[in-house]
Order: C-alpha cells, then sequence, then structure tokens
C-alpha cells in the first residue's frame, strides 16, 4: 500500500479520524491542541495520527487532502477542515451533530 | 523572516479581495480576508481559495496561518459587534 492507499484506508475504516502534531496527551502545537479540546467538548471518540512520527504521513496528508496544513479532521471518509473551521463550527454546533451522526 | 506585509501582498497578489488585514510575528500570523469571491461558499472552500493564493509560500515561508474569511455583506455585519 502506498500512503495515499493507507490514509485513504484509515479514514475509511474509522468514523472519526484526527491527524495531528503529537499524541492525545501531549500535542506538540497549538492548533492540534485546540482541536483535541474541541472533540473532547463534543464526547467523541476518535481515533488519532501523529504526523510528527512519520514523515510520509505529514507530507502524504497534504496531498491527500489537498490542504496544507495539519491538524486535519475527517469525518466519515469526509475532509472536514483544520483548526479554524473546527472553531467555528463547533461554536455554530455543526461540529457536534456531525460527530454524532458519524 | 516572513512578515505580515509579505503575507498580505501575496494573497493580494493570487486573488481579489476587497479588505486584506493580517497581524502576526513571525511564527503566529492571523488574517482577515474580506472578498466577494467567497459569496455562496462554505469555510472550506474560502479557505482553499486563500491557500491557493498562497500556494508555495504555505510550504515554505508560512508557519501557522489563521483565517477569518468574509463577503463583503458578512465584514458588514461583523462592524457592528
Amino acid at each position: 500500500m502506498n500512503i495515499q492507499e493507507k490514509i485513504k484506508h484509515q479514514v475509511e475504516s474509522n468514523p472519526v479520524v484526527l491527524y495531528m502534531k503529537g499524541t492525545k496527551d501531549f500535542p506538540m502545537c497549538g492548533f492540534s491542541g485546540r482541536v483535541l479540546q474541541i472533540l473532547r467538548e463534543c464526547e467523541v471518540d476518535f481515533v488519532c495520527f501523529n504526523v510528527l512520527e512519520d514523515e510520509e504521513l505529514r507530507q502524504g496528508i497534504k496531498e491527500y487532502s489537498n490542504w496544507p496544513t495539519i491538524p486535519q479532521l475527517y469525518i466519515n471518509a469526509e475532509f472536514i477542515g483544520g483548526c479554524d473551521i473546527m472553531n467555528e463550527m463547533h461554536a455554530s454546533g455543526e461540529l457536534k451533530t456531525a460527530l454524532t451522526a458519524a | 523572516m516572513t512578515t505580515a506585509e509579505d503575507i498580505q501582498s501575496w494573497i493580494q497578489a493570487g486573488m481579489q479581495a476587497e479588505r486584506i488585514e493580517v497581524q502576526g510575528d513571525g511564527a503566529h500570523f492571523e488574517a482577515v480576508i474580506v472578498s466577494s469571491e467567497f459569496q455562496g461558499k462554505n469555510t472550506l472552500a474560502r479557505h482553499r481559495i486563500v491557500y491557493t493564493a498562497l500556494g508555495d509560500k504555505m510550504k515554505e515561508a508560512i508557519h501557522a496561518l489563521s483565517m477569518k474569511t468574509l463577503t463583503p455583506v458578512e465584514a458588514e455585519q461583523n462592524t457592528g459587534e
């Protein structure tokens, strides 16, 4: 499997997937920390991948979504956005709705 | 080092916008972009327009950029807040 196939498999086999810098316990970037906080507030189960441990994934995920920044959130294999978009959707309640339906 | 003015001019060169304001310290930047191109588009699509305008600069020169993307009408409504 190449990296694009691997990512496709990851987002298709888990309803909620977060690609981030660092881990759930130790986020290594302010934006990744913020999105973790948002997901916790939504009380949802999610799978995390740390791009800092995998350079191929770090580049590959940007190509997969055609989005230049990390963190990136996927719900039911659909790319939702990064920190700014999650913040907006969290404030409007839209994110919780999308996550609950996942 | 990248400055807020650099980012402002890169966005300006890459898309049509009524207003672009960028603030930041060299590592983290915040931008407010007002453009009628955003009309009828969701936030994801709006951010994509800005990222496309910035192109390779996102890979090379910008570590972190947070954005507010508004249409002229939305910007008008925001000023009252």
